[in-house]
């Protein structure tokens, strides 16, 4: 998720009333009233040309050749234990695919641990143990740490704060600045297991076959991509807020307008019908295995062979285009036939009522 | 997914897209509301307008319970949170409706309100069965879809002898509120909002059934479908309204024949009966006061009503000047009509109901439809 946007956006309506205003649910859901936190608030006090790149990581000057990437990431999830991961792999995931996204190698991680008094040491043991499964299996280990705990009842278990350090080759940067008018966009795999496999666990729904989380390290995916030789210009992860909220992202940060296909979007058969059931979008559902990429033209059928190739991408598909447009709208034609606007995620998705 | 896909198959809605245009007379213009919040989100999400020919056009009318909720209301069940110390529950889009001094539910939770969302009333019970020591009140929204199921959560709570439950009841009637459209100065004979005919309601009309239509038929000379929520539903209807239109006929047509038969779910019906009665009055969101449109819980149950459970009486208040709900739930102007539409009044800061819920006719406008205003 984009933490450092600093573009200054026309209007949101309202500026922040930090007066007597109070952080609410909305402000965390990755949507547009996050994005208005960041710039009116953290950009605005935060702000330096390295912020300023708005991406999910910070390109940095190395001292050597290229440059250095270094993202962090936050994990709050609830519940803890979810099918498909944890908390611990999903930190290591999640931050390993910032610093991946910017086209870096991921080399270190640092971890940081808040821990509400109470908290089982079995289960903090099952998530550092699955943290370090991941980290091993990723090739990035966690380098350094910090461990606060604070009282019984002031915090949610246990949150987790990582953070990645990564080196860029030199012309290998990636940023969500670069999508240009006649770019083609994929998207890695199925839409919204992640995000899924969480709400059917807190909403207790019990489905025949269970839906489950994605999570994963997806460094290796971007290398496979980037050796097949095409021209890409965008990759982001798009987690919180879904694919909708991380294409408006890119929109924004280019200048640009998106078509998406409704048809063309990959989504498994029990993600749509949980989706439906709770009266969810599954383009604003969390993705924690999956990637968004934007390439140039000529060479999208090449990068679709690549993604399908790597056993992380092989549900990968082309999804839409990208245009000129002022406005920035990220629009779809409906399977329906239609055509409509893929809006950013305001507040956060609530279950209509019938 | 199975009996979904059918009703959103975009070669289906082509072959009737070309129907809707054969049947359609370019000579007149074709004016519906789409009574529901469900519809008009069905048409704003699969772009159907897209697919109508220029001549027909549709109006979203007032069905979406969260938008028709005055803010006195919303103020209520504020109140119970954070001056009577209650843990409040209702369902999801009530959440963000803007109340009193810049407070919604979700701001009043920032607050230190204990405001919890819950996906049924059922939960509702189970909360206050976990909590002994906390007043837990169900803040009861919606039509007659959403009524049975409250019945069911105040005769379980009453079954269970719960000390603990009660519930803010502002269940609502569609049909009092057609007949308020119908019956109103700007759609009366003389007005300027031209209604030909209804989409009449999917879920509602499966507990209420196809009669409760036929008088506002018959006296209103006005033809209504009753339509599924899915996008070739409604397209399906438009075609039944245009024929009736152009054969000058005013009926009860039913299109949702999968669901709903004449005389709706009688075992619900009888369920709101035995546990609501009629309210004489009820204020609503754009459509003012309207007598006998809205429910209140009976006097046996009286033990599980929070408005006489707790000290919180009912205070109209006027909605925001410059918002144009009521006249946007009434059909006599569209969303991109109001001044502070997508300026003042954006998701992110509702200042109207009707940008809150995805079924409300702004908000399905703002995100669905906007590109269509530059």
């Amino acid at each position: 998720m984009s933490e450092s946007s600093a573009n200054p956006r026309k209007h949101y309506g309202r500026r922040l009333d930090i007066k007597h205003g109070q952080v609410d649910m909305a402000h965390g859901s990755g949507g547009r009233a996050m994005a208005q936190l960041i710039e009116e608030l953290f950009a605005r006090y935060l702000g330096n040309e390295y912020l300023a790149q708005g991406d999910d990581g910070a390109l940095l000057p190395h001292p050597g050749v290229g440059k250095l990437v270094m993202a962090t990431d936050s994990h709050v999830v609830s519940p803890l234990f979810f099918p498909g991961g944890d908390i611990g792999a999903l930190s290591v995931h999640g931050t390993i695919n910032d610093v991946a996204m910017m086209g870096a190698k991921p080399l270190w991680l640092s971890a940081g641990f808040i821990i509400e008094e109470g908290f089982k040491l079995a289960d903090l043991a099952r998530i550092v143990q699955s943290m370090a499964a991941a980290a091993k299996a990723a090739g990035v280990p966690v380098v350094t740490g910090d461990t606060k705990v604070v009282e019984r009842g002031k915090g949610d278990g246990v949150f987790i704060t990582t953070t990645g350090v990564g080196v860029v080759a030199p012309g290998r940067e990636l940023s969500g600045r670069s999508a240009r008018p006649g770019d083609v966009i994929l998207v890695s795999g199925t839409l919204g297991d992640h995000g899924m496999a969480i709400m059917t666990v807190r909403q207790g729904l019990g489905f025949e076959s269970p839906i489950i989380s994605d999570t994963a390290a997806l460094h290796g995916l971007v290398e496979a991509m980037r050796a097949c030789g095409a021209d890409i210009h965008v990759l982001r992860d798009p987690t919180r807020g879904g694919l909708a909220t991380t294409l408006n992202e890119i929109a924004r940060q280019s200048g640009v307008g998106m078509m998406l296909q409704e048809k063309a979007l990959p989504v498994t058969p029990a993600v749509n019908a949980a989706c439906e059931f709770l009266g969810l979008d599954p383009l604003y559902v969390a993705n924690e295995g999956k990637l968004v990429a934007i390439c140039a033209e000529q060479d999208a059928e090449k990068l679709l062979a690549a993604m399908r190739a790597h056993p992380l991408g092989a549900a990968a598909a082309i999804v839409g285009t990208v245009h000129a447009d002022e406005q920035n709208f990220v629009q779809m034609t409906t399977g329906f036939g239609g055509r409509r606007i893929v809006d950013w995620l305001s507040s956060e998705q609530l279950p209509r009522i019938c | 997914m199975k009996y979904i896909d059918e009703f959103r198959d975009g070669e289906v809605a082509k072959c009737l897209a070309e129907a809707i245009r054969r049947e359609a007379n370019p000579a007149q213009s074709y004016h519906f509301m789409e009574f529901c919040g469900g519809h008009t989100h069905a048409i704003s999400r699969y772009g159907v307008t897209d697919l109508l020919p220029a001549n027909v056009r549709m109006i979203h009318g007032p069905g979406c319970p969260v938008c028709v909720l005055p803010i006195g209301r919303i103020d209520q069940a504020i109140r119970l949170a954070l001056e009577q110390g209650v843990t409040l529950c209702t369902y999801g889009d009530c959440l963000r409706v803007p109340a009193s001094d810049g407070l919604s539910l979700m701001k009043a939770k920032a607050r230190g309100g204990d405001i919890r969302m819950v996906y049924s009333s059922a939960d509702a019970v189970t909360l206050a069965q976990k909590n002994p020591d906390k007043q837990v009140v169900f803040f009861a929204i919606g039509f007659e879809t959403t009524t049975p199921p409250t019945a069911v959560a105040i005769r379980q709570a009453a079954a269970l002898g719960l000390k603990n439950f009660s519930v803010l009841c502002c269940h609502v009637l569609t049909p009092p509120a057609i007949a308020a459209i119908l019956a109103s100065p700007e759609v009366g004979q003389e007005g300027a909002v031209r209604l030909d005919g209804f989409i009449g309601p999917a879920h509602v009309s499966t507990i209420i059934g196809s009669r409760p239509y036929e008088c506002f038929a018959e006296e209103y000379r006005k033809p209504v479908v009753i339509a599924g929520f899915e996008p070739l539903d409604v397209m399906q209807a438009i075609k039944m309204l245009i024929r009736q239109v152009n054969e000058g006929r005013a009926d009860v047509e039913n299109e949702f024949s999968r669901a709903v038969d004449r005389e709706g779910n009688k075992k619900a019906q009888q369920l709101t009966a035995e546990v609501f009665e009629m309210r004489e009055s009820f204020e609503w969101r754009g459509l003012n006061v309207i007598p006998n449109s809205a429910l209140r819980i009976r006097r046996q149950f009286a033990e599980f009503d929070a408005e006489k459970r707790f000290s919180v009486g009912y205070r109209s208040v006027s909605d925001h000047q410059g918002c144009e709900c009521g006249a946007i739930l009434r059909g006599i102007k569209r969303p991109q009509d109001c001044k502070i539409f997508g300026t003042v009044c954006t998701p992110e800061n509702p200042i109207g109901s009707c940008m809150v819920s995805s079924e409300g006719a702004c908000a399905a406008h703002y995100t669905y439809g906007r590109y269509k205003d530059v």
